[in-house]
């Protein structure tokens, strides 16, 4: 009987306390600490933070534990922590060209000023599972260049040189939007659109990004530059009259760049996508920056002809605490609705049978 | 290391921070000045999923004061998991007093239903929205749907009736009922049966909507006319149930089918299990009620 879903206070006690008992799993084996997980399993920490949007490795860890290593549950866990936090202001915007690199490659050129700097990369390992990580053999200590950390100009600001990329669009002059202060309305401008992008769930913009290269508006597209590092994030103190850095945070940036035919709008050029995300997270970042060229469609005079080219939609869906929210849903109790479903079936039904019992003519013919 | 062994003591009171709460206020106090309009608002990420009540658990939360007596209500419940959920919710982060009698409430947050008591001045019924928009189905776009508000421009709506008449001789709409708020706005009164859309006419207290995820605020003042789209041949009807309620034997009630067993067996009982309760303590029975499984 379905009436056993009643007197719920006792069962969703009872619940929370197996779902502890499941999350600790066999007591014989060592918890987890946070600090194994921020450092061992650095990467989901990384896109928790990105999609949590908010930065920080200890919350980000505990989520993840308290998930059950369920990411988009860790996600929702931060995101609605963050929203209990007083916004104290907006930092300066944070200069990636003077990051602190430990990765940068470029797609475009072979050897540019500052170098290819491949870094902790899983790019040119072979996926041979190693049975070696299995235990806790001893691992050597990474080799490290010697002398200041690497800072290198960005690959976009060596074709502004030549005026044959489009420039670092018009700096704004007023402040940019707030996704999270104000309500989302369409069509956005690109500031909160990027926001939104960089909160958005990993699979859902690689798959879109992944359709514009398969045809679904092909932008020819080539990595000019992908960037991850620290930066420095600084903000203005009113009362001293100068910014103030109050610390660094990982970066991922990715520059796409774009071929772009010209139009009644803007001459032959190269256009760009661009994609920052928090920590290590390259695939979205990239990902980010294809959708971000997609949906620049309106603006540069192109067809909207593809679904990641179509804002409303992409941005609508993007977000996997919602998408996830309002699917799962569909498990909470709607026997009103169904029952009110139920009624008018049943009585459709009657008619349908009363009119074929009667000879009469079915619905279809008598429209 | 910022992970401190932080209870919900140390949030504000009532979860959300007291800026965000002034944002949803003056949500809503737009949100009342023009009746059945969808005021967008930058809703917030709460600490129970999209689709669980967001939208509502967010309006609740502006508006409530300690002296404030919260019911909270899920298929006319009050114990189905989410509004058990709900109003531990409130008790915890508000320390308000809850109830679950429709009178005592000052503040009644629901999901799909309107209570059977008529509500009265002072009292304020917050709805929990999946859908704002009555026109989403008809048109998916948010900028087309806003424009078509604007204009007034609901021939589209009336077209989906006049089809469902053509086809199926009925409006095929049971529950989450067009209606046109003060002769401007359709809205959608939020998947509550259609049962209950009459209750909304009129009525003494106000009525709130909130949509968490699609973050959007509209409203129902007090005294406002609230009428369920029709056409004059073929007038709106409410839903109705050829038996009444096995437990406490009322008429003109919206019931839940339970099913009993495995050869077809079934019995209708309110939904409203406040209203059932009240009318069973007053010496109401109905036909099943001495077995005593539900009482």
């Amino acid at each position: 009987m379905y009436v056993a879903v009643k007197g719920g206070e006792k069962a969703i006690r009872n619940a929370h306390r197996l779902l502890a008992d499941r999350r600790r799993g066999d007591r014989s084996v060592p918890a987890l600490t946070l600090t194994q997980i921020t450092c061992q399993l650095a990467l989901a920490i990384d896109r928790v933070m990105s999609e949590g949007a908010l930065y920080d490795r200890d919350l980000a860890a505990l989520a993840v534990k308290q998930a059950r290593g369920d990411m988009i549950e860790a996600i929702f866990l931060v995101r609605a922590y963050r929203t209990t936090l007083p916004r104290f202001g907006y930092s300066e915007p944070v200069d990636t060209g003077a990051m602190h690199i430990e990765r940068r490659i470029s797609a475009t050129y072979k050897d540019l000023p500052g170098g290819q700097m491949l870094g902790p990369t899983f790019d040119y390992t072979h996926r041979l599972l190693d049975p070696e990580l299995a235990g806790d053999a001893a691992v050597p200590d990474a080799e490290r260049r010697d002398g200041e950390p690497a800072r290198a100009m960005r690959v976009s600001d060596i074709l502004a040189q030549d005026g044959l990329i489009e420039g670092d669009c018009d700096a704004q002059t007023e402040m940019p939007g707030d996704i999270t202060r104000e309500p989302m309305e369409f069509p956005m401008e690109r500031d909160t659109r990027l926001q939104s992008l960089s909160r958005g769930d990993e699979g859902f913009l690689l798959a879109l990004a992944y359709s514009t290269q398969r045809g679904y508006a092909r932008s020819h597209p080539f990595a000019g530059e992908i960037r991850i590092g620290e930066v420095e994030v600084a903000v203005d103190m009113p009362e001293l009259g100068f910014a103030v850095t109050i610390g660094r945070v990982q970066l991922t940036e990715c520059q796409m760049i774009n071929q772009f035919k010209g139009s009644s709008k803007a001459p032959p050029q190269f256009t760009r996508g661009y994609g920052l995300v928090f920590g290590q997270s390259e695939r979205k970042a990239m990902a980010m920056a294809l959708c971000d060229r997609a949906m620049r469609a309106r603006e540069l005079g192109e067809d909207i002809v593809a679904p990641a080219q179509d804002e409303e939609f992409v941005i609508s869906h993007c977000d996997n605490v919602q998408a996830s929210g309002f699917v799962e849903h569909l498990k909470l109790p709607h026997y009103v609705d169904f029952q009110a479903e139920l009624e008018l079936v049943r009585t459709m039904r009657a008619e349908h049978e009363s009119r074929r019992d009667a000879g009469e003519p079915m619905p279809e013919a008598a429209e | 290391m910022t992970v401190q062994p932080t209870g919900l003591a140390d949030y504000n009171f009532a979860y959300l921070d007291e800026p965000t709460k002034r944002m949803i206020r003056r949500a809503i106090l737009k949100a009342i000045a023009i009746p059945g309009y969808q005021v967008p608002f930058a809703s917030r990420e709460m600490p129970m999923p999209y689709g669980w009540g967001t939208g509502g658990v967010q309006v609740t939360a502006s508006i409530i004061g300690p002296d404030d007596t919260l019911k909270v209500i899920d298929q006319g419940a009050d114990d189905t998991t989410n509004a058990v959920s709900i109003r531990a919710f409130f008790a915890k982060v508000a320390e308000v007093s809850t109830t679950t009698s429709t009178a005592e409430a000052t503040i009644i947050q629901t999901r799909h239903r309107i209570p059977e008591e008529t509500l009265g001045e002072g009292q304020v019924l917050v709805y929990q929205v999946p859908i704002p928009e009555p026109l989403r189905f008809l048109e998916p776009r948010e900028t087309e749907t806003r424009k078509m508000h604007a204009l007034e421009d609901y021939g589209l709506m009336h077209v989906k009736l006049y089809e469902d008449i053509a086809r199926n001789g009925h409006i095929a709409t049971t529950y989450a009922y067009p209606v046109k708020v003060e002769g401007r706005y359709v809205m959608d009164p939020s998947p509550t049966p259609k049962f209950d859309n009459p209750k909304m006419d009129q009525s003494e207290a106000l009525q709130l909507f909130g949509a968490g995820r699609e973050k959007r605020i509209y409203a129902v003042p007090p005294y406002t006319s609230v009428v369920s789209l029709d056409f004059e041949d073929y007038p709106f009807e409410v839903n109705r149930f050829d038996e009444p309620c096995a437990l406490c034997g009322a008429e003109g009630v919206y019931l839940d089918e339970v099913v009993l067993d495995d050869r077809g067996g079934r019995m209708f009982v309110c939904s409203d299990t406040d209203h059932c309760e009240k009318r069973r303590a007053a010496g109401h029975r109905g036909a099943m009620a001495s077995e005593g499984t539900l009482a």
